[in-house]
């Protein structure tokens, strides 16, 4: 009776816990909601509004939206520019040796903090750019490189394993037929891997636009930003008016509640990219 | 036809290359600027102002984070995984459990460290200090634990369990006694893997923990404390000269270095674990 008691007690612990863990969630929706909804109710000024300057109790985040996503879908094309050719090599062609020695390499690439990716491009990068195209260095530009960086080892990886989950027997069929190995590649394999493909980019972006310290680091972050017109100039992002404002915002001011409503943004965005990747996955398994 | 397969394979390893390729650069990059500043005092002492003295207490305060941030995570994440593997019933609430934990791992670090400014930092009063940070960095890598330890412990074979149970154990001492036993290598690579992750971290830390600047160390657990992250981040953008570039540099090299020793381990574990499953 004693042990049955102990055991009893043990698994409603570990309950506990795991309740406990997915309660966090909530707790960040609650407070974050609840530190958001003033600024949010402003409504259409504040989603749609073209000005954000908060000493003049402006906020309209639009040009902050568009040039997130312009940050975030320009590093997600140069990842796949590099990263999808990467993974076909390594999945298709690359000698035992090669793969032993970049897959690792890429592995690693996950782990530079991304302070330490943002000061190199600060350091590097920005002296490059305005030096060979002009404007001020800190740029659009500087901010897809570095995400690109960041978000490669993801994308390799996906890409790759979902090369590797084509059947053999297909390629077998293609080559049996006739088709050179990159004929088969391009017209079975990479079709047939084409949704952890998507998945992957789907992901990638959803990181990018999320990450804050990197692509901080180098867009130069414009006090009133606007939206860009090409891909030298400066802008701001979500994540950097955030970490930027909350210095200089009174606690309880509707600056403040405007950061907090941009961290709602941001979550949303990044949840229905999550959600997309899902989905994407989801219908390539059932196909 | 031959020359143009060829020409297509040297165009797509040389992509593969220029991932490599961008490993090396930063990293080599970092080791030529940075390895000139390292000494013994430069890892000793306290930083003044951003061009003088070492970097002491942000190695301190970036342990101490990750310490706290592992204490809150790794029992909280193991019991969860424990409960989520072996005992919970295929049910709405185990299915919300993990739908949420899911959610965490998609938040953006950023909204976590807002939250942990709004709730640690003002609500529970905890002010801008150690356990904020630590706390926050918390709910940041838990869900990574728990999916690390889930994985571990689903890759324990069945028939272990069964052996335990056949031999009169009971539930819980068949989980302790021989699952956690099987799985902790790879329990233990995930939360290395987490603890990496924390350790570069540095949106959460600098709305949480402190300036980065702090040149002393913290004498309780509620006092702001320094890490190396928000360090580097301050003298990056408002150092402004040599001094203070090679500095962030050099800290850099150490936070790497740190990140380094971190992931060869836990890729000794692995390659252990792997070994030792396959012996069977």
């Amino acid at each position: 009776m004693e042990k049955m008691n102990i055991e009893w007690i043990i698994e409603k612990l570990l309950f506990i816990s795991a309740i406990s863990s997915s309660f966090i969630v909530f707790f960040i929706i609650i407070f974050m909601l609840h530190e958001g909804i003033p600024a949010l109710a402003i409504g259409w000024d504040f989603f749609f509004g073209m000005d954000w300057s908060p000493s003049n109790n402006q906020f309209g985040i639009f040009p902050i939206v568009v040039s997130t996503f312009v940050v975030g879908i320009g590093a997600l094309l140069t990842a796949a520019f590099v990263g999808i050719p990467a993974a076909v090599y390594l999945a298709e062609f690359s000698p035992r040796w090669v793969h032993s020695i970049v897959k690792p390499c890429v592995e690693m690439l996950v782990g530079i903090p991304s302070i330490v990716l943002g000061f190199f491009g600060l350091m590097v990068l920005i002296p490059l750019i305005r030096d060979s195209l002009g404007g001020w260095g800190e740029c659009i530009l500087a901010g897809w490189i570095i995400l690109a960086i960041m978000t490669l080892p993801h994308v390799i990886s996906i890409s790759e394993d979902s090369i590797h989950a084509v059947p053999k027997a297909f390629k077998e069929a293609s080559v049996a037929l006739g088709a050179t190995e990159l004929q088969t590649i391009r017209k079975v394999i990479l079709p047939n891997s084409r949704s952890g493909i998507l998945a992957s980019l789907i992901l990638g972006m959803g990181n990018a636009i999320g990450e804050t310290m990197a692509v901080l680091m180098v867009i130069g972050n414009p006090n009133i930003p606007w939206i860009p017109s090409s891909i030298l100039e400066p802008v701001s992002v979500l994540t950097s008016v955030i970490v930027i404002g909350i210095n200089y915002a009174v606690w309880g001011s509707m600056h403040q509640h405007a950061l907090f409503a941009i961290g709602i943004v941001l979550f949303a965005i990044v949840a229905i990219l999550n959600a997309i990747t899902t989905a994407v996955i989801r219908k390539g398994v059932s196909r | 036809m031959k020359i143009r397969e060829n020409v297509v394979k040297i165009g797509l390893c040389s992509t593969a290359l220029m991932a490599v390729a961008a490993l090396f650069i930063v990293v080599a990059y970092v080791f030529f600027n940075g390895a000139g500043i390292i000494n013994l005092n430069f890892l000793l002492e306290s930083p003044y102002r951003f061009e003088y003295g070492g970097i002491f207490p942000q190695i301190i305060g970036s342990l101490c984070l990750v310490g706290i941030c592992l204490f809150f995570a790794v029992p909280l994440g193991v019991a969860s995984a424990i409960y989520l593997v072996e005992y919970a019933p295929d049910n709405i609430v185990t299915a919300s459990v993990r739908f949420f934990v899911g959610c965490l791992a998609g938040i953006p670090s950023i909204v976590i460290g807002l939250f942990g400014l709004v709730f640690l930092v003002y609500r529970l009063g905890l002010g801008i200090s150690m356990l904020s940070g630590g706390l926050t960095l918390g709910f940041m890598i838990l869900p990574w634990t728990v999916r690390a330890s889930e994985e571990a412990i689903k890759t324990v074979p069945h028939s272990y369990m069964e052996a335990s149970l056949a031999l009169g154990a009971s539930k819980w001492q068949s989980i302790y006694g021989v699952i956690l036993k099987s799985a902790y290598p790879g329990i233990i690579t995930g939360i290395l893997l987490g603890m990496g992750k924390a350790m570069g971290e540095t949106a959460v830390v600098l709305l949480t923990a402190g300036s980065g600047l702090e040149s002393f160390l913290p004498q309780s657990i509620l006092d702001p404390v320094a890490s190396l992250p928000v360090y580097i981040y301050m003298l990056a953008t408002q150092g402004h000269t040599e001094a203070s570039y090679s500095r962030a540099f050099g800290a850099s090299l150490v936070l790497i270095t740190m990140f380094l020793i971190i992931s060869l381990f836990a890729m000794f574990l692995r390659n252990r674990y792997i070994t030792r499953n396959s012996g069977f």
